[in-house]
């Protein structure tokens, strides 16, 4: 007749599915599988640019492939979406004070979708899109 | 049964438990001190107190206002030279919590703000927003985590004290985890139980506040004072009984009868004061005991509001507007709102008179040492006669503060030099806990059903000894509570388990404010006048000729207890006229 | 006043007696402002003496009664019948041992409460007769919020990262350290550093955000690590990529911190 301390354990792999919340982090967690895999694909470009022109229009050959548009389109949703979750992130990493009050979180998460969208037209630009 | 040896044993470890812990700590390291609570410290009552606390810090205030306040609140049942103390040692350790972090509210140059309450005639309530209680609790527990030398035992409850050649050297706890009974031998046992407002139906109090330190010291041969002097709250949310701190009308709210009356100007508390200005010691900032038996007149003469909830006023705090609510009275908006769904920015929020507060308890001097040779005690379970027959709003937090440490310094002194204990002594003692333990556990042909009791003890102390009181209802109090504690005798238990079991706490904290109770009524019955929260209709006048004294009530086993009385300190401020009426100002 | 039967499905669990834990269903009458601390309240004085759960102040100050109600952290008194319906499912909060029945065993968190030093480590000493140290109240606000917490720990019930690797400080007692670390009268930062900026500590964190979402006293631990994930950040640059260049806690007495788990 004593203690017996009942633990009941996280599911390690299954977890996620006990709240919405849970999926919702997960969700932005895959993205960066996404995320890196495009990284590796530019590293994958840069190599073939430097095997020389050959190489480098097979690269751009395969990059047009169904499969790599369909690749393209989920790298960009997904980038997108993380991008999001990191721009919503930046209120509560980097509140700010003036005086007593602090500034509206909102404000500072569109400050930076604003430095977003800037960035963006800014790299079009040197793109030569406009 | 495992033995703790320790230095000084603290029962509660609320604000008053953990100032003591950490004033020992402070005086002497090599003071083995066991801080015993039947919750996790932050868990303790502390935390639901509001509005702020009361020390002299402003140039155009002065510790003889504080004084006046005081012992005029305590309608002249303080010992002045006890209030004496108190308020020079208050602002001291109101600055000491500032040193240790509570984020106390600033004025724009960076000092100590404060806020009017209740009775007091100038502005000196330190405060948190409406979480003063909750601040200072926390600041407390968190500075006490870096001493060493100060062990917790969190979640055991203190069953007795053991006491062998006329001191106290000890005392036995139930761990609630495991139910084992351990004892804790030490020279010297300092009590910070808190309060008993369990033992009413109605009360801001929390589940946890069953006066189990108060009846300890009670049952082991310290006299309880004062008991039968109980504060109301003159604004409790209805259905909940929960606080809506004084603040609420320090920082300009207004109460009003059925007819938008603010009836307090009836009562000995007017002229009214111009809406949104309140002036200090009158009107809404009138003393709880009048402000709460106003509420009594109002709802005998049918001027009080009929809700669903019962008869209620209404607190209208809209004119005060959303900006300084949501910086000065955040909780009170979010209670309000939660509990009762009425949103005080645009309407007003019906109360009415809550349990709040004992002004009695163990009695103790300004040492905070019990007649007990090695018991001390401090905070609500104690009575140190500070607050006399009323406290006023805001002196018991700093309460809490001065007279823990105080307790501290005369335990820290009176554990120097002792003989070790007769530890056999002790053990046998020890041993008869767990006995009464044991029987609890065994018994089988118990008829009463607990919560039956604790029922019909919260209806005998509404109804008998409640806002004003009579010889008659006195009397069927006082043999209501003796017909119950014999009745306690034959609860059975439904649960025999060993592991924290929580049916047997609740009838060991029954068994506590069964004895508080008895107190509470035996005291009222026998003090033949009115003062301060304790109102006859058969005697409406104060007698400071025969009452101008403690009621001290003496344990006396199953027989009903003994009761004597003695003086009332008085050293500058002779009974006068309490005067809360704004005209004389 | 209305009155509304309500079907409570509780987790049952008694060490004297069982090997594991069950469910047990309760009808009781309630009011339809009650909230489920009420319900259980009524269960255990009217219906079923053997229930055990803690409680105490019903105002969502103290702190004691958090329990998983339908699967979301809540403290009982604060969780309004009004807002559910069907069976209500209560179990003990997540994460944490039980003890018995919705009682579980903080020992864990309170340990980790101590290890961050929440306490102020004067940046310098004053005896008290010299009054108070200026705060203005812009100085206040920047810490107040993070003081708020009332250790309730629906935070690490909420928190996947502390059910799946126990060893993590957690949200509340992280947000405590930055609590003091924000305040002007604080100067311990460096000491805190050496259990805050650890893999057990903010880096545990992968910001999940379910803390600050299910906490009742609007602290937002989720902010307070993220905030301090770059002040620890900053420290690290300081430390490795200037010349010279010094910060929060020497890195010999942060590994040890590391090593010492």
């Amino acid at each position: 007749m004593s203690r017996k301390p009942l633990v009941r354990e996280c599911p390690p792999t299954t977890w996620y599915f006990r709240q919405p919340r849970y999926l919702r982090y997960m969700s932005r967690e895959i993205t960066s599988i996404f995320v890196g895999a495009y990284c590796v694909l530019l590293v994958v470009g840069l190599q073939r640019l430097a095997d020389g022109p050959t190489a480098w229009e097979g690269f751009l050959l395969a990059l047009k492939s169904p499969a790599s548009i369909v690749f393209h389109f989920l790298a960009l949703v997904a980038a997108v979406y993380h991008a999001a979750t990191w721009f919503n992130a930046t209120q509560k990493a980097m509140p700010l004070q003036i005086g007593e009050s602090f500034v509206p979180g909102n404000l500072i998460s569109g400050a930076h979708y604003a430095a977003w969208a800037v960035l963006s037209c800014v790299v079009l630009y040197l793109a030569g899109v406009f | 049964m495992e033995t703790v040896s320790t230095d000084v044993a603290i029962m509660g470890a609320g604000g008053a438990g953990l100032r003591a812990a950490i004033a020992l700590a402070e005086s002497n390291p090599k003071l083995r001190i066991a801080l015993i609570s039947k919750v996790y410290p932050m868990r303790s009552h502390t935390c639901a107190a509001e509005g702020g606390a009361a020390g002299v810090i402003k140039p155009d205030d002065s510790f003889d206002m504080h004084f006046d306040d005081t012992v005029g609140g305590g309608d002249w049942l303080s010992d002045q030279d006890c209030v004496e103390y108190f308020i020079h040692e208050a602002p001291k350790e109101l600055m000491q919590l500032e040193h240790w972090g509570c984020p106390w509210n600033r004025e724009a140059d960076g000092s100590v703000a404060v806020r009017p309450f209740g009775g007091m005639k100038k502005q000196r309530t330190w405060f948190a927003a409406d979480k003063s209680g909750f601040h200072i609790l926390h600041t407390l527990f968190q500075t006490s985590l870096q001493f060493p030398s100060i062990t917790r035992y969190d979640e055991y409850y203190a069953l007795d004290l053991l006491v062998d050649d006329g001191r106290c050297q000890g005392v036995t706890a139930l761990e609630m985890r495991s139910g084992e009974l351990r004892q804790f031998h030490a020279k010297a046992v300092i009590i910070a139980g808190g309060g008993a407002g369990r033992m009413f139906p109605f009360s801001t109090n929390g589940a946890i506040k069953t006066g189990d330190g108060m009846a300890m010291a009670y049952r082991a041969g310290a006299p309880l004072k004062d008991m039968e002097f109980v504060q109301y709250h003159p604004t409790g949310l209805p259905n909940t009984g929960s606080l809506l701190t004084e603040a609420c009308r320090g920082e300009g709210g207004v109460l009003v009868n059925k007819h938008g009356r603010r009836y307090l100007a009836d009562y000995g508390m007017g002229p009214e004061t111009p809406l949104g200005k309140p002036q200090l010691k009158t009107m809404e900032l009138g003393p709880r005991d009048r402000v709460s038996q106003a509420y009594w007149h109002e709802l005998q003469k049918g001027n009080t509001i009929t809700t669903q909830w019962g008869e209620c006023v209404l607190l209208d705090m809209r004119h005060l507007g959303e900006k300084k609510i949501n910086e000065r009275l955040p909780l009170v908006k979010e209670l309000a709102e939660a509990y009762l769904g009425v949103d005080i920015v645009k309407e007003a929020v019906p109360i009415r008179p809550v349990v709040h507060y004992m002004m009695g308890g163990i009695s103790t001097n300004t040492a905070a040492a019990t007649p007990l040779p090695g018991l001390f005690a401090a905070g609500e379970c104690a009575c140190v006669s500070l607050n006399g027959a009323n406290r006023l709003g805001s002196n018991s937090l700093v309460e809490l503060l001065v007279f823990g440490r105080r307790a501290a310094l005369s335990a820290a002194e009176h554990v120097q030099g002792l003989p070790a204990p007769d530890t056999a002594a002790l053990n046998t003692q020890a041993e008869k806990t767990q006995q009464r333990i044991s029987e609890l556990f065994s018994r089988t042909d118990g008829k009463e059903s607990m919560s039956g009791l604790r029922k019909e003890m919260q209806e005998t102390m509404e109804k008998n000894v409640g806002i004003y009181r009579t010889e008659a209802g006195l009397q069927e109090g006082v043999n209501k509570i003796h017909e119950l504690r014999q009745r306690y005798r034959r609860i059975k238990l439904t649960d025999k388990s060993s592991v924290f079991n929580t049916d047997l706490f609740q009838a060991l904290e029954l068994g506590s404010m069964l004895d508080c109770a008895e107190a509470v009524t035996v005291g009222a019955l026998a003090r033949k006048e009115s003062r301060g929260a304790h109102q006859r209709l058969d005697y409406i006048e104060r007698d400071d000729r025969n009452y101008l004294r403690h009621t001290m009530v003496h344990h006396q086993g199953m027989d009903s207890p003994r009761v004597d009385y003695l003086d009332v300190v008085i050293t500058k401020s002779p009974p006068g006229v309490r005067d809360y009426s704004g005209d004389h100002k | 006043m209305k009155e509304r039967t309500v079907q409570l499905e509780v987790l049952r669990y008694n060490p004297d007696t069982d090997t594991e834990a069950h469910f047990q269903r309760y009808e009781v009458v309630c009011q339809e402002e009650w909230v489920v601390l009420d319900a259980l309240n009524k269960i255990k004085a009217d219906i079923d003496p053997t229930l055990n759960y803690r409680w105490s102040c019903h105002m969502a100050v103290c702190g004691s009664c958090g329990m998983m109600i339908n699967g979301e952290p809540k403290l009982s008194c604060h969780a309004f019948l009004r807002d559910y319906e069907g069976v209500i499912r209560v179990e003990p909060l997540a994460h944490f041992p039980v003890e018995r029945d919705l009682v579980t065993a903080p020992d864990d968190f309170m340990e980790k409460l101590k290890r961050v030093k929440p306490y102020v480590i004067p940046k310098e000493k004053k005896p008290i007769s010299e009054g108070e140290y200026k705060q203005t109240p812009a100085q206040l606000m920047k810490f107040r919020q993070y003081s708020m917490c009332i250790n309730c720990m629906l935070c690490y019930a909420a928190c996947p990262q502390y059910g799946l690797t126990p060893s993590f400080i957690g949200p509340a007692a992280l947000t405590l350290a930055h609590r003091y670390n924000q305040d002007s009268r604080d100067g311990g930062r460096m000491a805190r550093q050496e259990v805050v900026a650890t893999h057990e500590g903010v880096w545990e964190c992968t910001f999940v955000g379910a803390c600050s979402e299910v906490c009742p006293a609007q602290v937002d631990p989720a902010s307070a690590l993220q905030q301090m994930k770059i002040t620890s950040s900053l420290d690290w640059i300081v430390e490795h990529l200037i010349p010279g260049g010094r910060s929060a806690g020497d890195a010999a007495s942060r590994e040890d911190a590391v090593d010492k788990s």
